[in-house]
């Protein structure tokens, strides 16, 4: 894993400031479709999604509950098998990507083994990979360090707050150094406040280490504040109604939801998400 | 209301009455049960042996009960006959000399032992082949469940005389019918154990695409280790009831069922209590020996608080 060109600062920078299209294709799906076969009749959970991310961004899905955010998420990290269309990631099949270890994935829960401690928790997936122990080590200090976790390496899961559960679970996703990170509503249960705090940090986190990032989220300002793009979805049958650029400058801080951008844009998402309901009353 | 929330604060200083304060721990229940015991089994030993207290005399009520808790072979023992039984065979007796109750007793645990660790071996063997291979879960769950519907004293005389008929005697019959008794604890709690690791875990260790063994070892091992305890405990407790059903059949010379056996033979029903009692120390130490263990395991886990 070759993680050379990714630390190239001008990646990450470049995508942020939304200049011209940064990087190659990462995931590139289309008219993708997956459909459940369940007791009571069929669900459409996503039906011919068109989807292009590229190197550096940081794409948002946001969208009413059972949209399909999590299904698509789970497609690309190949949890799922698209029933129709196609879709690759980073120019192969997902199945491929996946065993290539290609992405970190970030689930709604901690999902933290609670017979580990955090240390043991991070270096859980580089033990599968027969990582030799000094690297394991060093590799897991170094992204517990990133997401300020230092100093709590022998703390067990339940001696955690959901906060600190959460960045650890992140550390672990970003452990054995991914190109692409993909969160589902990582910190959809914690408070606003804490949300914030691990929001600037999440930022800042993707600014150094210039990774390709897919995001769930449920809310309108995480966002706007994080992505570079914002895919807009709505339900039965899930679908996308809006793809919305979102270049807002790289080192935004919180205050930046004060301006008139911020909002211009989040005032788009919430018609996107407004309409998407009325097509279906 | 008001009233009451006002006075409380004064009142408390004063802490928990007397009779809170025995009940907050443990010895305070146990205390009491046991002294409620007490009474009810004297009774009930009054009441039962009554009848068989002989004397050409009429006897005063202080007479007859004093009567009734010394007879030599009452229908229900006073337990402090069953504790002078205990201390003048446990600690009175030679271990050496074949009415000492250590003797028998250690007889039946090595047989519960070595049945243990063989049925717990064969019932962990057969957990993870069922879920390695969920095929198997039909086929072989019908067999096991099927083994264990057959009552045990039915199995028992069968094991030991076609085992006796071919020179098998002693410990390695016993051994069979505990393990073939524990066996089962060990499988059910540990299909369960393995496959309890919910579909977030699982689905993490797909992301890492983790081969089966990885996922194993690394998931379903440390998940099932809760279960592990929880079926080694019934197991231990089966295999000694296993043990002692298996010296039943042959009118075995030693262990705790030979001294059941021979006690009911000649009516001795203070030795009978006495193996009795001998037998739940000897299961209530055993499993108390997997619960410390227990403890020991989870806490290095880092999963118990
Ligand atoms: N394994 C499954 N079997 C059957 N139906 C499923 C399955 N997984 C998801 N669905 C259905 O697919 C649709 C999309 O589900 P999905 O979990 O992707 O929604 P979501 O956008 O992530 O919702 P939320 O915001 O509540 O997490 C829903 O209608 C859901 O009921
Ligand atoms: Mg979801």
């Amino acid at each position: 894993m070759d993680a050379s060109p990714l630390r190239d600062p001008t990646i990450g920078t470049g995508a942020a400031a939304g200049g011209p299209a940064p990087g190659r294709v990462v995931i590139d799906a289309r008219a993708l479709s997956l459909t459940f076969d369940t007791a009571d009749g069929v669900v459409h959970a996503l039906s011919d999604v068109d989807l292009t991310v590229r190197e550096g961004e940081f794409v948002s899905f946001i969208g009413p509950s059972g949209c399909g955010k999590t299904t698509l998420l789970r497609v690309i990290a190949d949890l799922e098998r698209a029933t129709g269309g196609s879709i690759t990631v980073d120019g192969v099949a997902p199945a491929e990507a996946r065993t290539q270890r290609l992405y970190g994935y970030v689930f709604q829960a901690p999902a933290l083994l609670p017979w580990r401690n955090v240390l043991a928790n991070v270096t859980l997936p580089l033990e599968i990979f027969g990582m030799d122990k000094a690297s394991r080590l060093e590799h897991a200090r170094r992204n517990l360090d990133l997401v300020n976790l230092a100093g709590f390496e022998k703390k067990f899961p339940w001696q955690l707050s959901g906060g600190m559960q959460q960045r650890a679970s992140i550390a672990r996703a970003l452990s054995f150094d991914p190109k692409l990170l993909l969160m589902d509503e990582p910190f959809g249960a914690l408070d606003e406040i804490v949300r914030d705090k691990l929001n600037e940090q999440l930022l800042k986190l993707w600014a150094e280490t210039a990774k390709t990032v897919v995001f769930v989220t449920h809310s309108i300002p995480e966002a706007v504040f994080l992505s570079t793009k914002i895919v807009v979805m709505s339900p039965r049958p899930g679908r996308i109604i809006d793809v919305i650029d979102c270049d807002l400058p790289a080192d935004r801080t919180l205050e930046i939801r004060e301006t008139a951008q911020f909002l211009a844009i989040a005032h788009r998402v919430r018609e996107g998400l407004r309409a998407g309901h009325s097509y279906d009353d | 209301m008001t009233i009451d929330a006002a006075i409380a604060p004064a009142s408390r200083p004063r802490g928990p009455g007397l009779l809170a304060r025995a009940f907050a721990g443990t010895t305070g229940p146990v205390v009491t049960i046991v002294a409620v015991l007490m009474v009810v089994w004297y009774a009930a030993a009054v009441w039962l042996n009554a009848p068989l207290v002989q004397s050409e005399t009429p006897l005063s009520t202080a007479e007859l009960v004093d009567a009734t808790l010394a007879l030599e072979r009452p229908l229900l023992p006073a337990p402090h006959q069953i504790l002078i039984e205990l201390k003048k065979t446990v600690l009175d007796t030679p271990v050496t000399s074949k009415r000492s109750l250590v003797q028998h007793a250690w007889v039946t645990l090595s047989s519960t032992l070595t049945g243990f660790a063989f049925g717990a071996l064969l019932g962990l063997l057969l957990a993870v082949a069922i879920v390695h291979v969920r095929s198997l879960e039909k086929s072989l769950m019908f067999w096991i469940v099927s083994s264990q519907t057959i009552p045990i004293l039915a199995v028992a005389p069968i094991i030991i005389v076609v085992l006796g008929a071919i020179g098998v005697t002693g410990l390695v019959p016993k051994a069979i019918i505990s393990a073939y008794l524990c066996f089962f604890p060990v499988t059910a709690g540990m299909v369960k154990g393995l496959t309890s690791p919910d579909r977030l875990h699982v689905d993490l260790m797909r992301t890492y695409d983790a081969s089966p063994s990885a996922t194993f070892w690394k998931l379903r091992v440390p998940a099932s280790v809760p279960f592990l305890f929880t079926s080694l405990k019934v197991a231990i407790a089966a295999s000694l009831v296993g043990a002692i059903v298996g010296e039943l059949p042959t009118g075995a010379q030693a262990g705790l069922g030979a001294r059941l056996l021979a006690g009911s033979y000649y009516g001795q029903t203070i030795q009978i209590w006495a193996a009795l009692f001998a037998a739940a120390a000897l299961a209530a130490t055993m499993v108390g020996l997997v619960g410390a263990l227990e403890g020991f395991v989870l806490r290095q886990m880092g999963t118990r608080r």
